[in-house]
């Protein structure tokens, strides 16, 4: 469905020559739901418009639905859905005319773009809206007005360029459920960006981790959990011979990396990290007890994608995000570029 | 990251292609950008405020001090024959700049870019958008001329139609001029609004649009004749008095015809660079 090679953007600007895509190599299956996670200025937004045609590769091919994006943009364009960061329907225009209005893009006889219109109006809950002006909407209302717009061609592939941002979780939580009968309705791939880490975790069947420009992780979430990052299984312990040497001793069959902090003379604070923590839990509890080192607390913090992404680059996806690291990147420097892109 | 070569790739199958049509696309622009108009006619109407409102205080004030060049007293039907072109260009001077100011609020919005990952042409992103220009500026040309006629205004049907046609298609060129202007300025809308401004009334005021330039310095005689706005209204003002052979039709012609040629080849250039 989708194969990139050597896919390289560089902008101008000024004397800077400032490389926000370095090369990466990706192929995404027919069905997938793939995810690119990183932080702000990574290079994800940069990658999305160019597999969109939006933005022409400095260096690489890529190719989308069977065609070469450089080559034939207008071939790509027909076949795929793209929903940008902002809103895609123009704030003083009625709904139903910015679906109409797309359905004349895509040349479609006037009682299909109608019928679509009328389909995706119902399917995505916008009801009622049809007569109003998209201004007068909801957060959530517009960005289900963006898909319904990015779907009226009833595109094999959909891009959506960090699609939840800005809405509360409720609205995240909407708009997700209407992509995902979406996707099951036209049996489409997906490819979307985000810097929500839930959101990656959660719906994506794969992640790619992007980092300054570079592929550094592409797995699905568990496989990337489970390769990158570890369970952290925390015990409380409390007998009147705790030792470090005896809680090594009682841990000796769990596998995992053993941290035991001695308190005083008979609490102590035991940490393990394990690949399972889930599954060893109950093992470490029931091997402490045999040894008469009783826990009196337990807790299991499970890997997330974080994890993952500071094993992997040393920084947390969280820390960047409220930093605004790399703010300068990604989807500002692709707008900074378009003057010199073409 | 190493990935291995591509493989099981698609034939790109050619003559499965859509082909595209520029003028189905400029067509579709076109229908979006005047919707705007048609669900709110009342807009057109207000944007004749400001030129209403020369024409109400600034036409007397002309019959009073121009007597001599109309006669002895000045008649308010002789000043309105020669104030309503100017206005009637004013109009279009003042519409035609802003188009850009729409575009930039797209671009920051975000339905511009949803065009762009549409299959539409991108020359006729531009095409579609400046020829919207050209039918609000006839209506609204035709409506003053109709308001103008109770207070003595004569009306000259044939030679009414080709002045607002010679003004639409002078507005399509800087309608185009304006677009270009504002995706040069994506990003910096100060930009956009300073030249626009800087623009504007040193054109209209060196157009004779307002007061007869005969009476000024000779250095702004010399301006005007570098003003395709000048060539504009005296054509409009030979026009709309009922004169077709005179040089300043044909010379208003060839300024409107260049500025929308100009203003085609500068606007598809921008816009295409926006790929």
């Amino acid at each position: 469905m989708l194969h990139a090679r050597g896919l390289t953007r560089t902008f101008r600007r000024g004397k800077e020559v400032v490389e926000a895509v370095k090369g990466i190599d990706f192929d995404v299956s027919k069905g997938e739901l793939v995810a690119f996670l990183g932080p702000n200025g990574a290079g994800k937004s940069t990658t999305l418009r160019m597999l969109t045609s939006l933005l022409m590769p400095t260096a690489g091919t890529v190719e989308v639905a069977g065609w070469d994006v450089v080559k034939h943009p207008r071939q790509v364009r027909t076949r795929i859905g793209y929903i940008g960061q902002g809103n895609g329907a123009g704030h003083s225009y009625r709904v139903l005319d910015e679906l109409h209005n797309q359905g004349r893009f895509y040349q479609l006889p006037a009682a299909e773009y109608r019928r679509r219109a009328t389909d995706l109006i119902e399917a995505l809950d916008l009801g009622g809206l049809e007569k109003r002006t998209v201004q007068s909407l909801s957060g959530g209302q517009r960005r289900r007005l963006d898909v319904a717009m990015g779907l009226m061609n009833h595109p094999s592939l959909l891009f959506l360029d960090e699609p939840t941002t800005g809405l509360d979780p409720q609205s995240r939580a909407n708009l997700w459920e209407h992509i995902s009968t979406m996707r099951k309705e036209f049996d489409m791939t997906l490819v979307l960006t985000t810097h929500y880490l839930d959101e990656a975790d959660q719906m994506a069947e794969r992640v790619i981790i992007i980092d300054h420009g570079q592929i550094i992780a592409d797995a699905t979430p568990d496989t990337l959990k489970r390769d990158h990052a570890d369970d952290l299984i925390t015990l409380s312990v409390e007998s009147d011979a705790v030792s470090e040497a005896g809680i090594a001793d009682a841990l000796r069959d769990v596998v995992g990396q053993l941290e035991v902090t001695v308190r005083d003379n008979n609490t102590a604070l035991v940490q393990l990290s394990t690949d399972d923590g889930p599954q060893w839990l109950p093992r470490a509890i029931e091997s402490l007890r045999v040894a008469s080192l009783p826990v009196v607390s337990a807790d299991v913090k499970q890997a997330s994608l974080d994890d993952v992404f500071l094993n992997l680059t040393g920084r947390s996806l969280r820390e960047d995000a409220a930093a605004g690291i790399g703010q300068d990147g990604g989807t500002s420097a692709a707008t900074a570029s378009e003057g010199a892109a073409a | 990251m190493s990935a291995p070569a591509i493989t099981n790739v698609p034939v790109v199958q050619e003559p499965t292609a859509i082909q595209g049509s520029f003028l189905h696309d400029t067509w579709a622009i076109f229908v979006r950008e005047v919707m705007l108009i048609l669900r709110d006619p009342f807009s057109l109407v207000f944007s004749l405020m400001q030129p209403l409102i020369f024409l109400g205080l600034f036409a007397p004030l002309l019959t009073g001090s121009m007597g001599s060049m109309f006669g002895d007293a000045g008649s308010t039907a002789d000043t309105l024959q020669w104030f309503v072109p100017g206005v009637i260009v004013m109009i279009c001077l003042f519409g035609t700049t802003m188009s850009g100011s729409n575009l930039l609020f797209e671009l920051m919005t975000g339905s511009y870019e949803r065009l762009l990952a549409t299959p539409l042409s991108r020359t006729a992103l531009l095409t579609g958008r400046s020829l919207k220009e050209f039918a609000p500026l006839v209506l609204q040309g035709l409506l003053i001329v109709l308001l103008c006629l109770p207070f003595g205004f004569k009306m000259y049907p044939a030679h009414l139609f080709v002045g607002l046609l010679l003004l639409g298609i002078f507005g399509i060129g800087v309608g185009a001029l304006s677009i270009s202007l504002a995706l040069a300025s994506k990003n910096r809308e100060w930009l956009f609004w300073t030249i626009q401004q800087s623009l504007m009334f040193p054109l209209l005021i060196l157009s004779g649009m307002m007061l007869p330039l005969e009476s000024g310095p000779g250095w702004m005689q010399v301006a005007a004749k570098f003003n395709p706005l000048t060539y504009i209204v005296d054509a409009e003002r030979d026009l709309l008095s009922g004169t077709f052979g005179s040089s300043n039709v044909l010379w208003g012609a060839v300024a409107a015809v260049a500025t929308c040629v100009i203003g085609m080849i500068v606007g598809i250039r921008a816009t295409k660079r926006t790929i």
